[in-house]
């Protein structure tokens, strides 16, 4: 296995692996919430190193992936007006909104700068007050909270040029959604542990109860994956369906509680479309009305763009779990990362990239037995 | 930008009103808010994402993940110049390989 000395320590993986293949009795279905455990899995193998009985079904948690065409598309034009200074992070430089991404925006004379935090945004808008300054404001529950905080800090410093275009989500509605899908396969669920480190396993409970679904938090590093489905398959196998936390070294059960006090402040729930998905009621963050003077919609207006999906791109079902990557026809050969045709292949995070860059390099698939951690 | 990276704080201030501190990711050092974690403290580690403390960290699992970071080349693809990663994905030649190992050891002091 060509990155399995990475998995820091082989010897407890193998034995982690032979539990879970001691307690597997038939086939289960686990659903891994993160676009970084995705990566892991594939770039590490662990789908082939598992038992033939667990399936790992890659879930919605790619933020760049299920932003909407719209929203890219009114990021498109907020960056293209004169007198605006367009921020975002960098891995929204190559999305297709309808015919162009940001960075032929920045081609075409926009000013779009990259930053690492919102913070810097809010710093550029105080350097330059003649000047508009948007941040582009993605994400689910971890990056929500430093772009409440940042819309908190321009108004209490009084930075009037300075507003975010937000499209925040949430993963608990995205969880229920998909269990409510008549085609949902998904038996159980690896949660997103960043996402739990702000909001803590409290939103879980209730769900592994009334859909009587096992849900494990999870980190994204290999050996956090195996453990995510080791205590997954067990619950499995006997029958149970509680929340377990397997990241307790980042994930507190009440999350970071400023943070979610900060969140509750500044953002509203509010219905949401995803990528490929369509509206998932409940599903994502708005700035709340005493925000309302931040929200870059507003200030700019933006209305009539004709937004058009790619006919032959089928992200929807592949955030959804209905379909892998490879499946898709158009994948490797009309759509590759330098020339994607959906979120999903060009997010470093996505699952078709993941698949793009890892998976067909690794054909055929080693065999389980010559692997050094078996 | 999903990921969220393990650091040390080095240094502790207060800039117009918000906590702030110097953090080191394995090398590479960068101003975070620590409005959230206000009881870190020097020496600390603590998981940070997009310029936020976000969850105190023991210092064993955040050298452990700071390791696999880099080895992975993930520290890189997080810190590295996005326009350049943006320019060869545009017009660069196809990726041929998830192992950027060599790119991410150049972050290291
Ligand atoms: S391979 Fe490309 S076209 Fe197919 S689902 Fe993925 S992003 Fe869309």
């Amino acid at each position: 296995m060509k990155y399995i000395d990475e998995f820091q320590d082989p010897g407890l993986a193998g034995r982690l692996l032979d539990e879970i293949r001691a307690t597997v009795t038939r086939p289960w279905a686990l659903m891994e919430v993160c676009g970084g455990q995705t990566h892991t899995i594939i770039r590490h193998g662990i789908d082939q190193l598992l038992p033939d009985e667990v399936e790992l079904i890659h879930g919605p948690g790619c933020p760049v992936c299920v932003t909407p065409l719209e929203v890219i598309d009114k990021a498109l034009e907020i960056a293209s007006r004169p007198g605006v200074v367009f921020c975002s992070f960098g891995d929204m430089l190559r999305v297709p909104g309808t015919g162009r991404d940001l960075f032929q925006v920045r081609g075409e004379g926009g000013d779009v700068r990259v930053v690492y935090s919102p913070l810097d945004a809010l710093r550029i808008a105080r350097q330059n007050p003649d000047r508009q300054v948007v941040f582009f404001g993605i994400g689910f529950e971890t990056t929500a909270p430093p772009n409440a905080m940042t819309v908190y800090q321009a108004r209490r410093l009084g930075v009037r040029n300075f507003s975010l275009l937000v499209s925040h989500v949430r993963v608990p509605p995205a969880i229920e959604a998909i269990m409510r899908s008549p085609d949902c396969r998904v038996q159980a669920f690896l949660a997103a542990g960043h996402v739990c480190s702000v909001m803590g396993t409290g939103e879980y409970p209730e769900l592994a109860e009334r859909h009587r679904v096992p849900i494990v938090v999870t980190g994204f590093e290999p050996l956090d994956i195996l453990e995510g489905v080791r205590r997954t398959v067990r619950q499995l196998e006997r029958g149970e369906h509680t929340v377990e936390n397997a990241y307790p070294r980042a994930v507190r059960p009440g999350g970071n509680p400023s943070a979610r006090a900060m969140l509750d402040d500044v953002f509203e729930v509010t219905d949401r479309a995803w990528r490929g998905i369509g509206v998932i009621p409940d599903s994502g963050w708005r700035l709340s009305a005493r925000y309302r003077d931040y929200d870059a919609e507003h200030r700019f207006a933006v209305s009539g763009i004709d937004t058009r999906e790619p006919a032959a791109c089928r992200s929807g079902e592949v955030l959804q779990g209905l379909l892998k990557p490879h499946q898709c026809e158009a994948f490797g050969t009309d759509c590759t990362p330098r020339n994607p045709l959906g979120a999903t292949m060009v997010s470093s995070e996505g699952a078709c990239a993941a698949y793009y860059l890892y998976r067909r390099l690794e054909l055929p698939a080693p065999s389980r037995e010559g692997s050094s951690v078996v | 930008m999903c990921l969220a990276v393990p650091g040390k704080v080095l240094a502790i201030e207060d800039r117009d009103g918000t906590r702030m501190a110097t953090v080191d990711f394995g090398g590479v050092v960068k101003e975070v808010c620590l409005e959230y974690l206000p009881d870190l403290r020097i020496g600390e580690y603590a998981i940070v994402h997009v310029g936020f403390a976000l969850q105190r960290l023991d210092e064993e699992s955040a050298r452990q993940t700071l390791e696999l970071f880099e080895n992975l080349g993930m520290l890189q693809e997080e810190f590295g110049d996005p326009w350049e990663q943006a320019a060869a994905e545009a017009h660069g030649p196809e990726p041929v390989g998830g192992d950027t190992g060599t790119a991410a050891r150049e972050v290291r002091p």
